[in-house]
């Protein structure tokens, strides 16, 4: 009865309190709920203009995002922080919610990647989606999910960002079954669902922990809490750190919880470039770097972060390099990068700053090549298969451009985006002491050299070679709707890795939340690293080039090897949480039925007999005559007094 | 002339303050007047007239009831010289009492008379609900001639009022005497208006009859009681009897208390005084038993609270366990019965008795708690229930010619009615939940008040029964939801009128309260525990 809300809206005066344009945060978050809303409220009505209401909204709030981090950029950087109040949520004896925003240079990075990379998007699908009778439908869910995801990363306590946490969920839940006709699209969505649902547990176990350890959920208690006390709390520290990540590798799609990613793949493409590559499935990595403090008073839980990412990283890039579903080769490519990412974010503020730099970067160039992809198979009527493309470089000029911008990125060609964060990540991982710079550093390397090979592997297939495509197939260039955000995107690929690492323009910048990092020099020197990664690549780029481009790709799969059979089955990854989960799982609720049958059911339905029966009987007494009425009456008054008498 | 004036001198003028009357005197000049335009005005004025005069009656009494809660003044009136009974002191013989707990309940009982109103002015082809000519002998050639020529009962309203005036009184007498004569002014239109349905006018009047024959026994016991009850106190006054019966009880007075609860437990419909409620509710017209669900329960349980937290406190042992008993019989008999009814006005009559023993757990609790659950209850209800009853008015048969006839009473009727009218069906639904206690409606807010009421009590036990009682009669709430979505729909002899702007805006502001008060229960809370902290006379 407590949880009533209350409280006004507005921005309370406090200190450090959000003050100018940064007083328009909130609009951030409501100015896309309103188009969800509208558009879904709407109905029909808004089919006309409904998508560009979506649109308009998208770049507003990227356009506040930019003033408010204008207005952040003047500030010396030890007052880069500020928090909005807008109204107390939850207040409820003891506990205590507020619906704050956080302004800092964490969450302004993220907010500028997602309404940025967002909105582009936003114009890409006006085209993408423009057969589709429910296009309307669809914006009012990238809507809602770029509200969400803002919310998440503007949330100033773990409970406002559960909300945003489970918007985007829901967001990607509705999008990835968006043709749910299909069933087999609609299972996959299920399936995200549930995946996410047991990481969402793990996140809700952290933040009751939390409350428990330190009475309050905001980030200031919990993270400065965990800053002063956390080495007397280690036990407390470990499990919050624990269950964060769980939920983390739910949202990110990192070992163990990582099977719904490459099933996600069934929601439109401009869907899975935004949610499931350049921003949703990164607020994993986001959690853990915000949760900085709780990790560092946890070493077991950082390492455990490093392994699941380390893990995450060679998984996907193996799944990666067999399959033959484009679409597919990305998803295990994303969940590769983000394994980048958890990796670095596990490493301690060594790794913060680069785990955001990365993410940026990924979000950039992978969300360009999955536009790239859609574009393709808006060319090619649908088809995802890579075997039956090849030689697209003739007919889709700007298409081959931009995904070759994305490509060259993501291997890490040098100077290129990709090469700036991916070759710090790489050095970081290397820093340290004993076995583990050695084990880590090896792996970020070597899966450098896969990545190559995959990538490769995919451009070629694309556009290089022979070509295979279905009889009928009138390959096109996309409309300008399309292709220019294609291009921007691009342009972010090649430039902006660069233009953020002049003068540690970024990591600067990311300085007053994430901390300063020692400088600390990695086992081997930097140039040995370098040049040993960029060795790796090409050889992976130039192994994918004899077997997919010099070399004929046949139509059909071949049997391939064991290994490439395995990979093909996602490392029979289903096969695992079928064997471990499902079955166990259904033999129980099978069991529970039987026992809910048989004795509950029983129960209940003798006790519902026994009620008709007495009703039956009572109903006797309601005979329609008025002196048997008043006779019972009667009796009834004579029955009181007498209880009463003889209770006297 | 010598005896004449000895006698004025000695008679004292009461001493009355007509400021705190006033929101009485609103609706029973109202229904005076109304008498008198029924009588003076051209026939196709009077529907106009009745309808504004009603209207604005509620309305003006309500804006005087609203006034008069910043400071309620207690003292209204005075019967028979002061210290007529040896004991009294000053002040203690007042015999209507304006505190805020009446004021509360007046308040909710002209809420809910202002929507009840809306139900029954519909004046529309088959709209309207009651019988053109009530004299005339069902069936018979002078009741088609009426009807032919368009007749309109527009007494209905003022009788209307006349009731809601008693009921007003009820809530706020100070002695047995005006609580008797109360009881008599809400009783009797409400007698006549159960006999004016306008179709199945049979059991219309068998209805009526059989409410008068067992309300004019309720009354004779009610009066029986109050008679032992005076013979052993040398009063009627509940001030005086509260200060007289602190010295013990004697047979004599426990007779009288039982007799007197009775009297009261008619009108609420608890067992074993409940047998009238299935079969009045049953042939009464929709809306009258919209109103009498309503509006009586909330007079009816007021004056409960009054007799028994103020007259009779010093008996809380002896009428608690009455009240126990009562309160489970009624529970339980109401919420079983009402599974096997396979009528919905039935269903509801039921339900209604159920809800009564509901609201008797809280009664038992003599506390604060007792008395603001309580009022928060009977609003709760009485707008939930009103909504319901206006439902069902609006579900209708058409018979071969695809004539709208009378209302599609049996369940079997209501089926796919989801399909056919969602909206409506949702409504109704809503009005569903809130009678099962579902969280989010009124109906959860008020059950958990009066449980707890109960429980903080020490009878536990006995809300652990309230709860078991509501487990069971949510099944048959939700078997007209399950009835309404789910089933292939009924005969296409069933039918939802539409173009019934009054009744649709009942409805609808039902709705809103049974949701407002779910979601936003506070501001009303805030006012029943403001009425419950200085209650009867503070």
């Amino acid at each position: 009865m407590n949880l009533i809300l209350s409280g006004t809206a507005g921005a309370a005066a406090q200190a450090g309190a959000a003050s100018g344009v940064q007083s328009l945060t909130w609009l951030l978050v409501g100015l896309p709920l309103l188009g969800a809303f509208v558009l879904m409220v709407g109905g029909r009505r808004t089919d006309r203009w409904g998508h560009w209401l979506a649109v308009l909204l998208s770049w507003a709030a990227f356009v506040i995002g930019a003033a408010v981090f204008l207005s952040v950029l003047g500030e010396p950087a030890s007052e880069r922080v500020s928090v909005q109040h807008l109204f107390s949520w939850v207040p409820a004896g003891a506990f205590s919610a507020e619906a704050a925003l956080r302004v800092d240079t964490l969450s302004l990075t993220f907010v500028l990647l997602v309404t940025f990379v967002g909105s582009l998007i936003h114009v890409y699908s006006v085209a993408y989606m423009a057969a589709d009778p429910d296009r309307r439908r669809f914006f009012a869910y990238l809507n809602l999910f770029v509200a969400a995801m803002l919310l998440l990363v503007l949330a100033d306590n773990y409970l406002l960002l559960y909300v945003g946490w489970e918007g985007v969920g829901l967001a990607s839940y509705l999008l990835i079954g968006f043709w749910n006709h299909n069933p087999s699209y609609a299972a996959a969505a299920k399936k995200a669902f549930v995946a996410n649902r047991v990481g969402d547990i793990g996140l809700a176990l952290a933040i009751a922990s939390m409350f428990l350890v330190f009475g309050g959920v905001d980030f200031d208690t919990v993270l400065g809490g965990a800053q002063q006390d956390g080495l007397q709390y280690q036990g407390w520290m470990t499990f919050i750190g624990l269950m964060l990540l769980l939920g983390a590798c739910g949202k990110s799609a990192q070992v163990p919880l990582q099977s719904w990613l490459g099933d996600a793949m069934a929601g439109p493409t401009p869907v899975s470039a935004l949610i499931h590559a350049a921003t949703m499935v990164t607020a994993g990595v986001y959690l853990v770097v915000r949760s900085g403090a709780v990790y560092q008073a946890a070493p077991t839980a950082a390492l455990i972060v490093v392994i699941v990412g380390a893990l995450s990283l060679l998984f996907g890039a193996i799944v990666a390099s067999a399959k033959d579903d484009m679409k597919k080769v990305l998803a295990g490519s994303t969940m590769s990068q983000v394994g980048y990412m958890m990796l670095a974010a596990g490493l301690g503020p060594v790794g913060y700053a680069f785990a955001i730099f990365h993410l940026v970067t990924h979000g950039f160039f992978k969300a360009g090549m999955f536009l790239g992809a859609g574009s393709v198979m808006h060319g090619m009527d649908d088809v995802v298969d890579l075997r039956r493309f090849g030689d697209l470089a003739r007919t889709m000029r700007i298409t081959w451009l931009t995904f070759g911008a994305g490509w060259l990125s993501i291997i890490g060609f040098p100077f290129l985006s990709g090469f700036w964060s991916k070759d710090a990540i790489i050095e970081a991982a290397f820093v340290g002491e004993g076995w583990r710079p050695w084990v880590f550093g090896s792996v970020a390397m070597l899966a450098a050299g896969l990545t190559a090979f995959y990538a490769s592997r995919m451009f070629f297939m694309m556009f290089h070679g022979r070509k295979r495509w279905d009889t009928g197939a009138h390959p096109h260039e996309a409309p300008p709707l399309m292709t220019v955000p294609m291009i921007v995107l691009a342009l972010g690929s090649v430039f902006l890795g660069g233009v953020l690492t002049i003068g540690g323009a970024f990591v600067n910048w990311l300085t007053p939340v994430v901390g300063e990092a020692a400088e600390e020099e990695p086992v081997l020197s930097v140039p040995v690293i370098t040049a040993i990664t960029l060795a790796l690549v090409a050889i992976g780029a130039l192994w994918a080039w004899r077997q997919y481009a010099a070399s004929d790709v046949p139509v059909v799969q071949p049997r391939g090897s064991l290994a490439t059979v395995a990979a093909r089955r996602d490392l029979f990854q289903d096969d695992v949480n079928e064997a471990v989960f499902m079955r166990p799982g259904q033999y129980l609720t099978r069991s529970l039925v039987f026992a809910d049958t048989k004795g509950v059911d029983g129960a209940v339905g003798g006790i519902a007999g026994m009620v008709a029966g007495t009703a039956g009987w009572l109903r006797k007494f309601q005979t329609g005559f008025v002196r048997s009425y008043a006779a019972s009456m009667l009796v009834g008054v004579v029955v009181l007094l007498g209880a009463l008498v003889v209770v006297r | 002339m010598s005896v004449i004036a000895a006698a004025a001198a000695d008679f004292q003028a009461p001493d009355i303050d007509w400021g705190a009357l006033a929101p009485v005197i609103a609706v029973l000049g109202a229904a005076v007047l109304g008498v008198i335009l029924e009588a003076l005005l051209p026939r196709r004025l009077r529907n106009v007239a009745q309808i504004g005069l009603a209207l604005a009656a509620l309305v003006v009494s309500l804006v005087l009831l609203s006034v008069l809660w910043a400071k309620p003044p207690v003292s209204v009136g005075t019967v028979g010289p002061a210290g007529a009974v040896g004991r009294l002191t000053q002040g203690m013989n007042l015999s209507i009492m304006v505190d805020r707990p009446a004021l509360f309940l007046q308040a909710s009982i002209v809420v809910v008379s202002l929507l009840a109103v809306l139900t029954m002015v519909e004046r529309s082809r088959d709209a309207d609900p009651f019988t053109p000519q009530g004299s005339a002998v069902p069936g018979s050639d002078f009741e088609n001639a009426s009807r032919q020529a368009g007749l309109v009962q527009t007494e209905v309203l003022p009788l209307l009022l006349l009731a809601v005036s008693g009921m007003m009184v009820f809530t706020a007498a100070g002695d047995l005497l005006t609580l008797f004569v109360a009881l008599e002014l809400l009783s009797l239109p409400l007698y006549i208006l159960c006999g004016l349905a306008r179709r199945r006018r049979l059991l219309s009047q068998e209805a009526s009859l059989k409410y008068f024959l067992l309300g004019s026994f309720g009354s004779a016991l009610f009066l029986f009681g109050a008679a032992l009850l005076y013979g052993a106190t040398a009063t009627v006054n509940l001030a005086a009897m509260s200060q007289v019966l602190q010295s013990g009880a004697p047979l004599l007075v426990v007779t009288g208390v039982v007799l007197v609860l009775a009297g009261l437990l008619f009108k609420v419909g608890a067992v074993p005084f409940h047998a009238w409620t299935p079969d009045v509710y049953t042939g009464a017209p929709t809306p009258i038993t919209g109103f009498m669900a309503a509006a009586t329960k909330i007079a009816a349980f007021g004056a409960l609270l009054r007799v028994l937290f103020y007259g009779l406190a010093p008996l809380q042992d002896t009428w608690q366990p009455v009240l126990v008993i009562v309160a489970v019989a009624t529970m339980v008999v109401g919420s079983v019965v009402a599974i096997v009814q396979a009528d919905i006005k039935r269903m509801l009559a039921y339900s209604s008795i159920a809800h009564a023993g509901f609201i008797l757990t809280a009664l038992v609790a003599v506390q604060e708690a007792g008395i603001s659950s309580t009022l928060f209850y009977v609003l709760a209800y009485g707008f939930t229930t009103l909504g319901a009853f206006a439902v069902v008015a609006l579900v209708r048969e058409r018979d071969a010619r695809n004539n709208i006839t009378g209302e599609a009473t049996h369940l079997s009727q209501w089926a796919g009615l989801g399909r056919r009218s969602p909206v409506l069906a949702g409504v109704f639904t809503l009005f569903m939940l809130a009678m099962a206690g579902i969280p989010l409606t009124s109906g959860f807010t008020a059950k958990f008040a009066v449980f707890s009421a109960a429980v903080s009590a020490g009878y536990a036990w006995l809300a652990v029964v309230g709860v078991v009682a509501s487990a069971a009669a949510v099944f048959f709430y939700i078997r007209v939801i399950v009835l309404m979505y789910f089933s292939e729909p009924a005969a296409d002899a069933t039918t939802v009128v539409a173009g019934r702007p009054f009744t649709a805006a009942a409805v609808a502001l039902g709705a809103v309260a049974t949701i407002l008060l779910g979601v936003v229960p506070a501001p009303v809370l805030e006012l029943a525990r403001t009425a419950a902290t200085a209650p009867f006379g503070g």
